[in-house]
């Protein structure tokens, strides 16, 4: 299946991945050629095969719900690239 | 040389006293200032803590009762987060980020007295099969083709662990597997390199590609080694949902195991059109050696490898850009200014990730899309289920699976493919095994006419890490391989 470029627009959109004019293009031919070859998997007949999630080698457990951890604010914002305060900061989102 | 050692004979040198944990961390960083600079294997070197580390380990040793790792020099992938020490994925994007803790695995080598000399380089977010897409630079492999200087690749997303336990700037190193990422630089550098069933190594703290895939693992010279490494690196964890509880065995008594009826299994499918009579050769050899240590040799089928790779580049991609979602410019990393929100979102996503990271990013969002998911993400996960089977299958009859690692040897760091499919293609006879979550491990047995290291592969069934350990301890001792690279510690050509 080919991709368009209004498709690739989307989803470079949908993973703020922020592509130029030129790096949309570079990346719907490149996907385009990853998905020709993907194409292989259509020969695979999957009815009634049920879907592999994870790997089921562990089975999920179940524990006291207690507190475990905590009070790290100073850890948790060590790494901000921005903060005030015990704060993170972003952009003015409000007008 | 104490660059030249294994870890079993340098636990037992330390017990003996024949040299001080001082000695053997002060010879390896030396080794790394002369080396490192040529190979770029190391990223961040932490040669002071490392010489602290070391005299606690002397003190250690000299108490009695040290545990098994007191005072190895190991190189850490610098995938796992390690407290206070900056970890960066090989991206722009954790250049500056320094984890305020350890990773359960780098946390378990400390409790066995391991002595870190530093974070390895890789593939920016472990996405690559030839150490190219670093942000660190390229790692070059220590092997060179005979009269050739050309730089060639070590492999990847393991790249610099695999090149700095080939080179001896480590006595062993950690790597992580999504899909060959322990085994196919470990073939390409001439060392051991295991990947543990999926669940055997905790993920907490090992910053996430693909959670249903990813595996830390031992990279290694010998397969005792890796054998030591891995009882270190394992065990339940209630911090990785996915962690087992399953105990965790001697894998270093399966290393004296005899292999008298064990059954090999050949998988007809792995003799891709185009293999090339070299690898044929050394495959060849390889049945011969286990056959000789008692093996009986038999023909499998595992219907759905050619599937796996494709399938692969579905899934490992979907699972991407779902974990790689958290690098906003927020909470940690770099961030690139913009004027709103998302403008902000967008700079810091575009300039921090390299090409190979976005490219991987935009193929998962694409597959996970609505409209899409059913025929890509859900189909893949269907067939994903059949390529399982084919392994349950096959060990139903047999007991371990041998296979070429990789389909070349080290390639030129010039000579990359431009088709990212091409480059993918490394991958093929690592990617199957990631899939179905099964433990398999990459011995060196021989070098080819260019001279370079050529591996083979090992595939045991979920959680028989130790009949791969012992059929890899077979292997090992039936070829023989002690070439080491010319690019190496104390041996600068």
């Amino acid at each position: 299946m080919s991709l368009d470029l209004a498709t690739t627009r989307r989803i470079a959109k949908l993973a703020r991945i922020g592509l130029n004019d030129q790096e949309l293009e570079a990346a719907q031919a490149e996907l385009g050629g990853i998905l020709g070859w993907i194409e292989i998997l259509n020969e695979v007949d999957v009815e009634g095969v049920p879907p592999m999630v994870g790997t089921d080698m562990a089975s999920l457990r179940q524990r006291e719900d207690v507190v475990t951890d905590g009070d790290r604010a100073a850890d948790i914002l060590s790494n901000a690239p921005d903060r005030v305060g015990p704060f993170f900061t972003v952009p003015k989102v409000v007008e | 040389m104490l660059t030249n050692l294994s870890i079993s004979a340098a636990a037992n040198g330390l017990r003996r006293g024949d040299f001080t944990a001082v000695e053997l961390i002060d010879a390896h960083l030396s080794a790394i200032e002369t080396l490192n600079p040529k190979l770029n294997a190391y990223i961040t070197v932490t040669a002071e803590e490392a010489r602290a580390a070391a005299v606690q380990a002397d003190q250690t040793l000299s108490a009695g009762d040290a545990p098994i790792l007191t005072g190895i020099p190991l190189g850490i992938k610098d995938l796992f987060c390690t407290k206070g020490v900056k970890t960066t994925a090989a991206s722009r994007i954790l250049d500056n980020f320094v984890p305020p803790y350890e990773s359960t695995v780098t946390s378990k080598l400390l409790e066995s007295g391991a002595v870190f000399l530093g974070k390895t380089n890789l593939d920016e977010f472990a996405m690559g099969s030839a150490n190219l897409t670093s942000h660190a630079g390229p790692v070059e492999n220590p092997w060179h083709r005979t009269n050739d200087s050309a730089a060639l690749v070590p492999g990847g997303s393991s790249g610099g662990s695999a090149a700095a336990v080939a080179a001896g700037i480590a006595m062993g190193a950690t790597g992580t597997d999504t899909g060959g990422s322990i085994r196919q630089p470990a073939a390409y550098c001439g060392i051991v390199g295991l990947k543990p069933t999926y669940g055997r190594c905790s993920r907490w703290g090992t910053i996430a590609f693909a959670s249903s895939l990813d595996q830390a693992g031992p990279m290694t010279r010998t397969v005792e080694d890796a054998a030591i490494m891995l009882g270190a690196m394992a065990g339940f964890d209630p911090k990785d949902s996915t962690c087992s509880d399953q105990a965790v065995p001697d894998f270093r008594a399966a290393t004296k195991r005899s292999l008298k009826g064990l059954r090999v299994g050949i998988p007809a499918e792995y003799r891709a059109e185009g293999m090339s009579a070299e690898i044929q050769a050394v495959w060849q050899q390889g049945i011969d050696w286990l056959r000789d240590a008692g093996c009986e040799i038999v023909d499998v089928s595992l219907p759905h490898t050619k599937y796996g790779l494709a399938t692969y580049y579905i899934i490992a991609p979907a699972e991407c850009s779902s974990n790689l979602a958290r690098y906003d410019g927020v909470r940690f990393g770099e961030r690139v200014a913009g004027k709103s929100l998302d403008e902000m979102y967008e700079n810091t996503r575009h300039d921090g990730f390299g090409e190979e990271v976005r490219r991987r990013i935009l193929m998962g969002t694409y597959v996970l899309s609505a409209g899409y998911y059913d025929a890509y993400y859900l189909k893949a996960q269907k067939i994903r289920t059949l390529i399982r089977r084919d392994f349950t299958n096959a060990f139903e009859n047999v007991d371990v699976l041998l296979t070429p690692t990789a389909p070349t040897a080290a390639f030129g760091q010039n000579e990359k493919p431009s088709d990212p499919v091409q480059m993918y293609l490394n991958d093929i006879f690592t990617v199957p095994a990631s899939m179905a979550g099964v433990p398999a491990m990459s011995v060196p047995v021989s070098l080819d006419s260019q001279g370079l290291p050529l591996g083979l592969q090992l595939i045991g069934r979920h959680f028989d890490e130790e009949t791969v350990i012992a059929a890899g301890a077979a292997l090992e001792k039936a070829a023989a391989f002690t070439a080491r690279p010319n690019l190496r510690a104390g041996a600068v050509a």
